[in-house]
């Protein structure tokens, strides 16, 4: 039930952040991308406000055995690989990024504005992960 | 075509901060609190393996659920308060597919996007997610740079 709790209250937290900082905005999000056009550097702004907060949470997490919440053990994800799937999977997500401007978590904010657009993305999202689901994992 | 000319007339620093540091405020609160990682694609996309969606396995689907309905409530609840911002689409529809394909595909096999290899991965001080926001903010830059001035 904490959990619960706690999920949908990050969850808003986290749209309502991403519309102030304007993530939610394809057209900002490519703006930013656009480093030949006209720059708008915002993006690297949120970027920075996010880590700059986060960065605190996740120092303490790392000196924390115990959830506070939950009071379950603190597991930090360990993974060290950079290979071929990391990379190459990070490259498609950018290129798709640069395409529509959008990346997971505002597909679901601009879902929730109703727009027919973010509904089309987002549905291709999902297709995209399920597609994912069925493919050889390995690199 | 000159790089870095800055877009004054849309530049929001103060609202970028702002609004990461509430990013930030929730991926540190769901890690420091619970454990978990606000990476939204793993959120989503974790609903979709080892049957999680259905049979629950491991008692890890509701909140995720619920984290999902809060994204998705985010701007009702904003406009109690405040108009909606302009959200100005960049592409057709068949590029919104595609994107959106690529999106989904991309970000699962690199466990992490914008936020969970982005605010929080590089937050941890993780060399494995700077190496992924490297590999797709250069994809996000080529692909933009390509679109807008060489297609």
């Amino acid at each position: 039930m904490k959990m619960n709790i706690l999920g949908f209250a990050t969850g808003l937290l986290f749209g309502l952040g991403l519309l102030l900082a304007g993530m939610a905005n394809p057209a900002k999000v490519q703006g930013f991308l656009d480093l030949a056009g006209l720059w708008d550097p915002s993006l690297a702004f949120v970027m920075g406000g996010g880590i700059g907060v986060a960065i605190v949470f996740f120092t303490l997490a790392k000196r924390t055995p115990k959830t506070l919440l939950t009071h379950e053990d603190m597991k930090l994800p360990t993974s060290t690989v950079i290979d071929q799937r990391l990379i190459i999977g990070s490259a498609l997500f950018g290129i798709g990024w640069g395409i529509g401007g959008i990346c997971p978590g505002p597909a679901l904010v601009l879902v929730g504005t109703g727009s027919p657009d973010g509904v089309l993305f987002a549905a291709a999202m999902l297709a995209g992960m399920l597609i994912f689901e069925r493919l050889p994992k390995k690199a | 075509m000159p790089f870095f000319q800055i877009d004054l007339a849309n530049f929001t620093p103060l609202a970028g901060l702002l609004g990461g540091a509430v990013i930030g405020l929730s991926a540190g609160l769901l890690v420091l609190l619970a454990g978990r990682i606000a990476g939204i694609a793993g959120i989503i996309g974790g609903l979709f393996s080892a049957g999680t969606l259905f049979n629950d396995p491991k008692g890890d689907r509701n909140w995720r659920i619920l984290f999902i309905l809060g994204l998705l409530l985010a701007p009702a609840v904003w406009s109690l308060f405040a108009p909606l911002p302009a959200l100005g689409m960049v592409t057709s529809p068949v590029g919104l597919i595609v994107a959106g394909l690529l999106v989904g595909i991309g970000t699962r096999y690199a466990n992490g996007c914008t936020s969970g290899h982005g605010i929080c991965g590089l937050s941890r001080l993780s060399l494995r997610s700077l190496a992924a926001v490297i590999s797709f903010m250069a994809a996000g830059f080529i692909t933009v740079y390509l679109i807008k001035h060489v297609l």
